[in-house]
């Protein structure tokens, strides 16, 4: 059998030093350390500049829709021609029509306008959708709401599922019974079904308790699901950690010092835990996206006409048959976009602990 | 041993009491307001809506209504009666939604036993030799293939492969979308059921093989392979019998409830993509009307599949590993 090989076979210890014997090896941080490691990952680096591009991309799309597409995310033209190479061509045709000769009911498929690539002055790039939206404009808005949702919900997820997690690490007794059980409680049910629960029982009258008011339509509410959710998905690996870092020496070292509970448990144990909660928060943005696009897809998430990846795909698909587009281009959005942040976030994970037994459960 | 078991059982009813209350809280406290002024629709008359509350008893207390959902959701199990209608009735055309899970019960099943068994296999393939070829170009085209199965959306590989497996081409490979009884017609069952099967695993198979390959690559630096290769074992006997054994344990414990999960309505996407008429199926259907109800019944039943999975794994585990038996 072959030896097993290591994680990183480029990282040898030899390379790096000959590359850079006059800087004195004192007072290089874990984290220059993990970025020399980062940087020759260039797989890794590659992938967070496709992520930052498509955030980049999403985040111009009111400028795309006011000087290049001339059309809002909702403005609907079906009535309307497009100029394509010159010829007019009308941006929703065909449909069924009622034949007064014959007087019969002519059923016919809506015929709308494909992507025309640059082909009508930036009109139009990708397609129309069947009410003559502009589908360019529509996917980067989509592409706003689900990156608001997912990074929005990941940056939640992460805050609290570590600070349960510290609490229950750091007391232990009675406050980690009580954080275990909630954890153990959102673990009992399957993910999907418990946020496309909340959202719908949400989606109802939204949410007016505890000096809180969402209304129906917002998008804090799957931000919200999604991130209360996949709490125990943090929470619980993290919790593990803190639990062993306790035994460690320097927390004794704290305790005799003086320090007091809320200093050791963020100064002390916190920076102990950060490399693995900064690979968890950006794995964690990928199945954001992920999920947010499934709860879109059933339509308990971003609701329409309000456009999202998922919703976007849901739509598409009644369509499939004349404009497979409508569902394409934004499937291939959320792969390219979480491609490239499980690729980032493995490159991440190695570079900051070369022996990681960090890993997603799910 | 005895003492572990009991004690898990009294932890599992436990859970299952707490997720029941928590989905009665979700359900019947968060939206608010009268749930028979949403039913009784636009414009009722005050006695339409007194007759609602009265018949579905959104008049009694809470624990009643409680009392009341809990009695019907277990009278598949439990004799008893429960009245004609309650809160696990649906609000749009006054289905019981307890009889309707039951009816999407076989389409789930044969879609969930199917897919579990394929992941599982491939899970391990994939995982094996991505592991034994670590560093090489085949572990990185795997790697590589795993990566993209877990960054797909469930539904778009759904969507693409019924589109151009089953929709588009003139002489389609596969029947589009639907479910045929397994004891009307096992070929057509199956045959129905093989792009759903595969757009369900495709997940499932990138995630174990990455596992799979990471835990293997672990336990080939533990010191009892060191001992059991210097014993003069061929290599693969160590391969099977010391490092896949022991890397196999923490499969044990995902399969468990990952299987559980989509069983008990996890595969939602893939049963509505493929207009498969399971538990999910029923649950999807009522998310456009927010129908509560079916929703509220099928989060129950999936959490009940989570929770009793979850303890048997845990007592498999105590089966399978020595060292980390409960005592």
């Amino acid at each position: 059998m072959a030896e097993p090989a290591t994680e990183f076979p480029l990282d040898s210890a030899a390379v790096l030093a000959a590359e850079e014997h006059e800087v004195p090896i004192a007072g290089r941080s874990p984290w220059y350390l993990a970025w020399r490691r980062l940087r020759r990952n260039y797989v890794a680096l590659f992938s967070l500049g496709v992520f930052l591009l498509i955030v980049i991309a999403c985040a111009l799309a009111p400028v795309y829709a006011d000087y290049v597409a001339h059309s809002g995310p909702n403005d609907q033209h079906t009535g309307e021609q497009v100029r394509v190479n010159g010829h007019l061509r009308p941006i929703v045709g065909g449909g069924s029509y009622f034949d007064e000769k014959t007087g019969k009911f002519v059923i016919r498929d809506l015929v709308v306008v494909g992507p025309t690539w640059w082909h009508a002055g930036g009109r139009y790039v990708l397609g129309s959708d069947i009410l003559g939206r502009d589908v360019a404009v529509r996917l980067l808005y989509g592409g706003l709401n689900s990156l608001k949702i997912g990074i929005g919900s990941a940056l939640i997820c992460t805050v609290l599922a570590v600070t349960l997690a510290l609490l229950a690490g750091y007391y232990g007794g009675w406050a980690d019974w009580i954080i275990t059980r909630f954890f153990d409680l959102i673990w009992a049910f399957p993910v999907l079904l418990l946020a496309i629960a909340l959202a719908s029982a949400l989606a109802v009258n939204g949410f007016h308790h505890f000096g809180i008011n969402i209304e129906p339509g917002s998008l804090w509410i799957p931000t919200l699901v999604i991130s209360y959710v996949l709490i125990p998905y943090i929470g619980r690996p993290v919790r593990g950690q803190v639990l062993s870092l306790r035994e460690k020496e320097f927390m004794e070292a704290a305790i005799g010092q003086g320090a007091r509970p809320l200093r050791i448990m963020f100064s002390d144990l916190l920076p102990n835990v950060a490399s693995t909660i900064l690979v968890f928060f950006t794995l964690i943005i990928a199945t954001n996206i992920l999920t947010e696009a499934g709860l879109s897809f059933l339509g308990a998430g971003v609701r329409p006409p309000n456009p999202s990846w998922g919703n976007l795909i849901s739509s598409g698909q009644d369509q499939i048959h004349t404009a497979p587009w409508l569902a394409f281009i934004p499937g291939i959005a959320i792969v390219l976009t979480v491609l490239s942040l499980n690729i980032f976030g493995d490159g991440l994970r190695d570079a900051l602990d070369p022996r990681a037994k960090v890993r997603m459960e799910h | 041993m005895t003492a572990f078991v009991i004690r898990r059982l009294i932890g599992m009813v436990a859970v299952l009491f707490m997720v029941s209350l928590l989905v009665f809280v979700v359900f019947i406290l968060v939206p608010g307001g009268d749930p028979a002024e949403r039913m009784a629709g636009k414009n009722p008359l005050p006695a339409n809506i007194a007759n609602i509350r009265k018949k579905w008893g959104f008049d009694q207390p809470f624990y009643v209504q409680y009392a009341r959902m809990m009695q019907k959701a277990l009278n598949g199990i439990l004799p008893g009666r429960h009245g004609e209608y309650d809160i696990l009735t649906s609000f749009q055309n006054r289905q019981d939604v307890v009889k309707e899970i039951q009816r999407g019960l076989p389409a789930t099943f044969s879609l969930c036993i199917g897919a579990g068994i394929i992941w599982l296999f491939f899970g391990i393939v994939v995982g094996v030799i991505s592991a034994v070829t670590a560093g090489r170009w085949s572990d990185r085209l795997i790697t590589t293939f795993a990566l993209i199965g877990i960054s797909m959306p469930v539904f778009f590989l759904g969507i693409v492969l019924r589109y151009f497996l089953a929709e588009k081409p003139a002489h389609p490979i596969f029947p589009d979308g639907g479910y045929v009884p397994l004891t009307k017609d096992p070929t057509q069952w199956a045959f129905h059921l093989v792009l759903p099967w595969f757009c369900l695993s495709v997940l499932f198979i990138g995630f174990y093989g990455r596992v799979l390959r990471s835990n293997m690559l672990d336990v080939m630096n533990e010191e009892y392979v060191r001992t059991a290769r210097a014993k003069g074992l061929s290599s693969q006997r160590v391969l099977l019998r010391h490092v896949l054994r022991n890397s196999l344990i923490p499969i044990v414990s995902l399969f468990g409830l990952d299987f559980a999960a989509v069983l008990g309505g996890g595969a939602i996407l893939t049963e509505t993509v493929f207009d498969l008429k399971g538990v999910g199926w029923y649950a999807a259907q009522s998310v456009g009307d927010l129908d509560l109800p079916p929703i509220m019944g099928v989060t129950l039943y999936g959490s009940f599949f989570i929770v009793v999975f979850s303890a048997l794994v845990d007592f498999l585990y105590a089966f399978l590993d020595p060292r980390i038996r409960p005592t």
